[in-house]
């Protein structure tokens, strides 16, 4: 075992994220995603658990229609995104167990923390209709005026809280 | 022949074989740049390590200068493009909710899947508070569904609303991220 290598350059990095972008516009002619997935996800166990509610909703119902929840686009991509990362990550000699937190942070805390954060972003990215990936990557790549608003507005949001939280993170 | 290849009518199984391909690579690239690192991801927030605008604004510049030129050449049709709609109220309100949740779990949806991935146990965490929360969202979703078409528009871009060209548009994008990339290196070494 040797130690683990260095993360790219971002400008080299962030170049080859946005040919893999081209690449889905040229090959599918849309974008990548993310939080997609997870509603497509909670659509298919909602749907296997109790249909009815799952058909009711407004956010589940599109994702029981042809080819179902299951054959979602964004969830067979994420899945891909998460063997990437995983094979990337061995390579360099990056894998490895750990719960990421700031110093003075506990690990309890932590856990709560990224689960809550988690829920809020959810909400989000549902209401927004898309997040980082959707939204910001993609419609921002294309140009969508609610895109653009979005990653400005994402992020002054978490620019304007970040004091709060300097505790957690430093 | 002209792109994109594999549009609506593509069949299922070779749709998802891209969906498969695309998603390592967008998994690998995000992995490569560090952002499945909460701690590295928050830094653009500290001042200390602004990964993030370098790799987004690159990515951006890369794929949409990329869209402009393969389309000024005729190789691909920007009409069969899907652009997100723009629904003002809603994308507003959940750009700043989204933001909150971001800066507690230094993870956002893409990244908190590479991080869970390569092991770290808090993008699992920031992963099933994400299908929590959409299994709230959905579940509720009949009382915010109204608000979520408020200040639709449709598919609206940028040199629609501004009414200047798209190249004019662009190459404003363009002065721009490099302006914030010339701020980025001069904020990292001033925090160093």
């Amino acid at each position: 075992m040797s130690a683990p290598r260095p993360y790219s350059d971002p400008y080299l990095a962030g170049v080859g994220l946005g040919l893999v972008l081209l690449a889905a516009f040229v090959l599918v002619g849309r974008g990548v995603g993310a939080s997609g997935a997870f509603a497509s996800t909670a659509a298919g166990v909602v749907a296997a658990v109790a249909p009815a509610r799952a058909a009711a909703s407004p956010l589940f119902a599109p994702y029981l229609a042809d080819p179902g929840p299951w054959g979602e686009w964004l969830s067979v991509e994420l899945l891909g995104a998460a063997f990437g990362a995983a094979g990337s990550a061995v390579l360099a000699r990056r894998w490895r167990v750990e719960l990421e937190r700031g110093a003075r942070l506990g690990r309890a805390a932590r856990v709560l923390l990224a689960f809550a954060g988690g829920m809020l972003m959810a909400a989000g990215a549902a209401l927004a209709r898309g997040c980082t990936s959707g939204q910001a990557l993609t419609g921002g790549a294309l140009l969508s005026v609610g895109s653009w608003l979005f990653l400005v507005l994402a992020f002054a949001s978490a620019y304007a809280l970040a004091p709060l939280l300097r505790r957690v993170w430093t | 022949m002209s792109a994109p290849l594999w549009g609506e009518q593509a069949p299922l199984a070779a749709s998802l074989a891209v969906a498969l391909a695309i998603g390592i690579g967008f998994g690998a690239a995000l992995e490569r740049a560090g952002l499945g690192s909460a701690r590295h991801l928050v830094g653009q927030f500290y001042g200390r390590d602004l990964r993030v605008l370098k790799v987004m604004f690159s990515a951006l510049l890369v794929a949409m200068l990329g869209v402009f030129w393969l389309s000024r050449a005729g190789l691909l049709d920007v009409q069969a493009l899907y652009v997100p709609p723009t629904f003002l109220v809603p994308q507003a309100t959940g750009a700043l909710l989204f933001g909150a949740g971001l800066i507690a779990a230094g993870l956002c949806p893409g990244t908190a899947c590479v991080a869970a991935a390569t092991g770290r146990l808090d993008g699992l965490a920031v992963v099933l508070g994400l299908l929590a929360g959409m299994f709230g969202m959905g579940l509720a979703a009949s009382r915010w569904e109204a608000f979520a078409q408020r200040g639709a528009h449709g598919v609206w871009t940028l040199p629609q609303w501004l009414d200047l060209p798209y190249g004019v548009v662009l190459a404003g994008i363009v002065a721009l991220a490099l302006l914030a990339f010339a701020a980025a290196e001069w904020i990292e070494r001033r925090a160093a």
